[in-house]
């Protein structure tokens, strides 16, 4: 598996492990059965995200997606972490392997997901806002 | 301790030993002539590969006569099954049995002859990893062709018993073929005392170079050929000989076959060692046979992490090693071998395999016992699925092949 230097790094210093307590939003995605499961911790305040936590149990790429991704949102307004894109994540890690892609597409969804739990605690329908996140598979 | 780089991963490949390479040298640039040539260049390598010929029969108990180079363990696999099973289909005989967890080139090898008419039973393996004779004897129908079982198993290294498979396949007039190609040199074999008919062997898991390989054909089974050309190896096997590779081929199956019982009693306590320092940690589990399994094979399932990330957490630390987990392979599903087991996918997917060879040293055992704990812990502290797993009182079934809830 040909890793990039950043792909690398952010496995082995992943950013923003861990959990937030009370948090605002969580949201996981994946499933144990597939071998990626990514959980995302969301502060919110004022429209803004103010810490962004995760965990991941998965491959080298779906632990560094998940840091970058959280990298990329963290301060950032709601309406940017909306527009955050898979593609965005590859990016900024210098790409993936074609068979790590859909560790970026999880990444995304992870965000999404947490977006969608916060606006239910809210009680706002979220669907409007983040679109449908394929929920997770049961087995 | 002080950080070690240890190539713990000899079932993918080994490097070519220092020997092999020198026995090797003359034949790249000095005695380079084609061995079918007239001249003295040309018949020197001929009576090189006639003597390499007979080393590599010497090891197996076989006749000169019966071992044929190919371009590694892959080729041989194809040639023996596809081979029989085109000079038998002609017979009426289109039946063929062999086991899941076979290496894929005999899978999909059947696979492929399934797709041509012909008809595979697979045999289902033990939750140890094994398989009993008398399911070969209950399979073997008035239309079998061949029974192709695996001799040591490439990721959980369990030992099938060869010699009573083949036995059961005389008794019933089947021919027996093996894919030997992770047993050379770690068991010992006898073809005529084990009554295989056909055995496929790789050089690069022994200290060879990659790229070449044998096939033992018994005296007196016919097999169509796979490759057609030239009449190079007494007209079944075409192509210009690899006879560097030839030469290598015989120096390092003669160097791994030389004292197995002294290899063999170096190593298990190694393996062993290895096997009950991993076991410590929660939520592990061996994967094969305790005892029928070869002396360098430690294979093991971690628990609430994926396998992919504990093998680049290892490499990060010097450990080189493999895994059967779907992260490895680039499919969704982990390891065909692991799940043949019974295994469900969460165990299949956090599982470790080293294997190791000579050079492997209690050092060695002790550096990865020293970091592994440390590695699981980390990759578990953020992983959700070990979240869960503590959370919700989830732990092993009564044979540890699948995860329950408490009072499940």
């Amino acid at each position: 598996m040909n890793y990039s230097e950043k792909v690398m790094d952010h496995f082995i210093n992943p950013r923003n492990v861990g959990e937030i307590e009370n948090a605002d939003g969580v949201g996981e995605v994946g499933n144990a059965k597939c071998g990626d499961i990514m959980k995302m911790y969301l502060k919110i305040e004022d429209e803004t995200i103010t810490d962004c936590k995760f965990k991941t149990f998965g491959c080298g790429a779906a632990v560094a997606t998940s840091s970058m991704a959280t990298e990329m949102i963290k301060g950032k307004s709601i309406d940017d972490a909306l527009k955050l894109t898979n593609s965005a994540v590859m990016e900024a890690l210098d790409g993936l392997p074609p068979v790590k892609v859909h560790c970026s597409v999880l990444a995304e969804q992870a965000v999404k997901a947490a977006l969608t739990d916060y606006y239910q605690k809210q009680g706002i329908d979220p669907e409007p806002i983040v679109g449908k996140v394929p929920e997770m598979e049961e087995e | 301790m002080e950080k070690r780089i240890i190539y713990a991963d000899h079932a993918a490949t080994t490097a070519v030993s220092e020997p092999v390479l020198q026995a090797m040298l003359p034949y790249f640039q000095t005695n380079y002539g084609n061995p079918s040539s007239i001249y003295a260049k040309g018949r020197e390598n001929e009576r090189a590969i006639i003597d390499a010929r007979a080393r590599v029969a010497a090891c197996l108990g076989a006749d000169p006569k019966e071992i044929f180079f190919t371009a590694g363990g892959s080729e041989s696999d194809n040639w023996a099954i596809k081979g029989i099973a085109d000079k038998l289909a002609a017979k009426g005989k289109k039946h063929i049995i062999t086991s899941v967890f076979e290496h894929h080139a005999v899978l999909h090898t059947c696979e492929f002859l399934e797709k041509h008419g012909f008809e595979v039973t697979y045999l289902p393996v033990s939750p140890e990893g094994l398989i009993d004779p008398a399911q070969v004897a209950d399979a073997i129908r008035e239309d079998t062709a061949l029974v192709t079982i695996m001799y040591a198993n490439n990721e959980i290294g369990t030992i099938q018993p060869i010699a009573e498979i083949g036995k059961v396949c005389k008794e019933h007039g089947v021919l027996f073929h093996t894919d030997a190609v992770q047993a050379v040199g770690n068991v010992e074999i006898d073809v005529k005392a084990q009554n295989i008919d056909l055995l496929s062997l790789s050089g690069h898991k022994f200290h060879a170079p990659k790229g070449i390989g044998a096939l033992y054909i018994r005296k007196g089974v016919a097999l169509s050929n796979l490759v057609h050309g030239g009449g190079q190896e007494s007209g079944k096997r075409a192509g210009t000989e690899n006879v560097p590779g030839i030469i290598g081929l015989a120096k390092a199956i003669e160097l791994a076959t030389a004292d197995i019982p002294a290899k063999t009693a170096k190593l298990t306590p190694l393996r062993d060692k290895l096997i009950d320092g991993i076991l410590q940690i929660e939520g592990t589990r061996l994967n094969g046979s305790r005892t029928q399994r070869l002396p360098g094979n430690v294979n093991i399932s971690v628990v609430g992490i994926e396998g992919e990330s504990l093998l680049l957490m290892l490499d990060h630390f010097g450990v080189m090693a493999s895994s059967g987990s779907a992260c490895t392979s680039g499919s969704l599903d982990p390891s065909h071998v692991l799940l043949s087991l019974g295994l469900s996918h969460e165990v299949a997917h956090g599982s470790l395999r080293l294997s190791f060879g000579e050079e492997f040293t209690e050092e060695d055992a002790d550096y990865i016992l020293s970091v592994l704990p440390g590695i699981v812990e980390r990759l578990r502290s953020m992983s959700p699925m070990w979240e869960t797993i503590r959370n919700e009182g989830i732990h092993f079934n009564a044979d540890k092949t699948k995860l329950i809830k408490e009072g499940e």
